[in-house]
């Protein structure tokens, strides 16, 4: 409003047309320059920012890509993403794929020596399903940091995700096995069937006799293993047959399948502090060998059989008076010159430990004897006595033998070298070798026997026999019965003609009664002619005496009787 | 074109916004807009009168080369991050023109392109093409150098249909664990860019394409 006021002081100042109001200019023009410079400053700032965001770059490699992508792939630790793929190349041998990670620089400390990196992806193992969520979010590479403080920037990446976390609670152990069985990584530990551990890692040893196992026990159950813990390999079934009958004894059903390991601490006084970390155990094939006492230092011998050791296996046992020392590790045919004939050397290993007191007390006495305690000696001293390995039958139905020690007794000495390598043990045909030839001569004697013609001849004398009996059966039997039923007939009467109330009894009686009756006059008889012997010729003399007359009277009934009984 | 008089001669000014025309004042002031001084105000509508655009070519250079500093961290940086069930997206305008390529529009991906890439680049060129023509007082194609410029002006606003998309499908996909459309930073600096851009077209005067080395300026 006040410039219309200038408006109207325009027209009349100058010519028809207004002239302008002149105000006093406020805005520099160079001030604009603010907003160019603002944005570098922007620009400028992301670029520093960037710059300072960007961490390490690294690069790992894999044997494959596979579900890796350049500029989308992140890379995980704790599901947290710490960098990102940013390219993807082969190796220049194509034997690898390289991948180049931008990590953040928060997450410098990763690009250490001892970082892992693996890719997760969807794995399905017999121990389970992991990386499930990758299915839907794609792989991703998962990274597990050291301790290591020394930068590095070239990473072999692990094919498979490591078992054991850095850091994670618990210790890992080193088991030696002779192979690696159905083990793998991730097999599982147990102890008293629950799951404390899984495997970690393993390679062969350097010499590649053997395999070692790294096994992770989590916490807080690895104090558990003692020093004097025994592993065992608890795959597979174990069935036993006893005199209890049969047992089947087997860890979880996925052991079976996947394999695993248990461990327990042996039975009776044991050394029971926790053991230190990366303690090495012997893996045992199974948990009676693992339990079983301390075997001690193997020592190799060696027999000689000059017989077939058919049925000799490796692995078969040998046996020291019935007690298992060992094993057959080595059965090897041998030629010998001189003889023309082919011995079989068997190789034994044996643990003399296992001999338990037996074994100590015989160090002990030869230590007292001022000699060398050793095997061989030892050896050689049992061998004086009789000591021989015998090729025995274990089982007679298979027919598998067993080597046995024994002290054979009168068996014919025999040169022992204990200072030979490797100790050989003299030998003793077998029992059963001995059984054998008995049994050849047997056999032998047997096959001299002409059976075909014993067979004959008993064949027509069975025959022969055969008719007689069909005779005895027909014709005498019959008879024999006939006459049967008359001497039973017969026998039938004597019983009659025997019994008490019979007349011929009774008459019997009356008869001896008379014959009694006779007899007592016959020897009054006598006693008259012995007094009076003349009467035998005059005659009776008249009594004398009225005394006298009664044995005369009783003369003549003694006679009559004996006259009577006559007929 | 020397023949015909020009505002400047004949010592008239007009008012740019009520179209007043009133009598220049000369010596009075320095009124073309190159150093600091009085003003003139229209004596109808208050608007202040200027021969010129004041300070056009530091304006213009000023907001151009701004514009051009902010479009590479809008190329650079993604502008939008596309998430469905099993990945994950980043974009950035290029990106996302190469991806809507391979994905069998090519139609789409023009589109895109020119919308994002071409016209800002060609509004660069054509701005720093008029600047420097004009500053150096050139008459080269005075006529196709003035239709040039209104070209830029009317296409300005077109160049802001990456930010369209962005945010219509940030507003349009969200289901959340399923799909999601997110914008990301790059998107900001592409809007200040274009921003930027017109706000640079404007303030160039196109009579400058005009005044010649011939003319008095």
């Amino acid at each position: 409003m006040t410039d219309d006021s200038h408006i109207e002081h325009g027209p009349p100042g100058g010519d028809e047309l207004p002239r302008p109001v002149v105000k006093r200019r406020r805005f520099n023009a160079s001030l604009i320059w603010l907003i160019p410079a603002l944005a570098a400053l922007v620009g400028l700032s992301l670029v520093i920012n960037n710059w300072l965001q960007a961490g390490p770059q690294i690069t790992i490699s894999f044997q494959s890509a596979e579900g890796l992508d350049a500029g989308k792939t992140p890379v995980k630790y704790k599901n947290v993403v710490i960098g990102r793929v940013n390219k993807i190349h082969l190796s220049g041998d194509r034997s690898h794929v390289l991948v180049n990670v931008a990590l953040e620089k928060s997450a410098e400390s990763f690009a250490s020596k001892d970082t892992r990196f693996w890719v997760v992806r969807p794995r399905i193992g017999l121990g389970g399903v992991s990386g499930i969520d990758t299915l839907l979010s794609g792989a991703f590479i998962g990274a597990d940091v050291g301790d290591s403080n020394e930068y590095e920037d070239e990473f072999q990446g692990l094919e498979a995700p490591p078992s054991v976390n850095h850091g994670a609670p618990g210790r890992s152990f080193t088991l030696h096995s002779d192979d690696l069985g159905s083990l793998d990584i991730g097999s599982p530990v147990y102890y008293r069937r629950i799951q404390v551990g899984r495997v970690a890692s393993y390679q062969l040893d350097k010499d590649g006799k053997g395999v070692s196992l790294q096994i992770f026990v989590d916490g807080p159950n690895d104090k558990f293993v003692t020093r004097s813990s025994r592993f065992w390999n608890a795959s597979g079934v174990d069935v036993s047959i006893g005199a209890n009958g049969l047992k089947l004894n087997t860890q979880s059903l996925a052991t079976v399948l996947a394999g695993g390991v248990a461990f327990q601490d042996p039975p009776g006084p044991h050394d029971g502090t926790p053991a230190p970390e990366d303690n090495e155990y012997k893996l045992f094939g199974d948990q009676a060998t693992a339990m079983a006492p301390p075997d001690g230092t193997p020592h190799y011998i060696r027999m000689r059989f000059e017989q077939s050791v058919r049925g000799l296996a490796v692995d078969a046992p040998v046996e020291f008076l019935g007690i298992n020392i060992g094993k057959v590790v080595s059965v090897r045919l041998d030629y010998d010159e001189q003889k023309q004939r082919f011995p079989v050397l068997v190789g034994a290993v044996v643990y003399p430990q296992r001999l338990g007191a037996a074994y100590d007390k015989l160090e002990a006495l030869a230590k007292a004897h001022g000699e060398n305690p050793d095997l061989s000696r030892m050896i050689g001293r049992l061998v004086d006595h009789g000591l021989r390995a015998q090729a025995r039958t274990g089982n007679l139905l298979t027919g598998q033998l067993y080597v046995a020690l024994d002290f054979i007794p009168k068996t014919p000495k025999v040169a022992f070298d204990p200072n030979a390598k490797p100790l050989t043990i003299p030998t003793a045909p077998g029992s059963f070798d001995k059984l054998q030839e008995q049994m050849a001569g047997i056999v032998d004697k047997l096959d001299k026997v002409p059976f075909d013609s014993i067979g004959r001849n008993l064949d027509q004398t069975l025959a022969g026999l055969n008719r007689t009996l069909k005779q005895v059966n027909g014709e005498t039997l019959p008879a024999v019965r006939d006459t049967l039923h008359g001497v039973q007939r017969t026998m039938g009467t004597a019983n009659d003609a025997l019994a008490g109330d019979s007349p011929l009894q009774q008459n019997l009686g009356a008869t001896l009664e008379q014959v009694q009756r006779m007899a007592r006059s016959l020897r009054v008889l006598t006693d008259y002619l012995g007094g009076h012997p003349e009467s035998l010729i005059r005659g009776r003399r008249p009594d004398a005496k009225p005394a006298d007359v009664k044995p005369v009277n009783t003369t003549p009934a003694a006679i009559q009787p004996v006259q009577g009984s006559k007929p | 074109m020397s023949a015909l008089p020009r505002a400047s001669e004949l010592g008239l000014i007009a008012c740019t916004v009520c179209g007043l025309v009133c009598r220049n004042v000369p010596g009075d002031a320095r009124l073309d807009g190159d150093g600091v001084g009085d003003d003139m105000a229209c004596p109808r509508c208050g608007t202040t009168l200027h021969r010129r655009k004041p300070d056009s070519y530091v304006r213009t250079w000023a907001l151009l080369i701004a514009a051009f500093i902010l479009y590479i961290p809008a190329n650079v940086l993604p502008i939008m991050r596309t998430a469905s069930l099993n990945d994950v997206d980043d974009n950035t305008i290029i990106s996302g023109v190469v991806e809507l390529w391979r994905a069998g529009s090519p139609n789409l991906a023009i589109i895109v392109f020119t919308a994002s890439i071409v016209v800002p680049m060609l509004k660069f060129l054509a701005l720093g093409t008029l600047l420097v023509s004009s500053q150096r007082g050139s008459g080269w194609a005075r006529v196709q150098r003035a239709k040039l410029y209104r070209l830029v002006e009317l296409i300005g606003y077109w160049s802001m249909l990456d930010v369209f998309v962005v945010a219509l499908l940030t507003a349009l996909v969200r289901f959340s664990v399923l799909s999601l459309v997110e914008p990301l930073p790059g998107v900001i600096f592409f809007g200040l860019t274009v921003v930027l851009t017109m706000l640079a077209s404007m303030s160039f005067d196109p009579r400058l394409i005009w005044d010649g080395k011939d003319t008095d300026d």
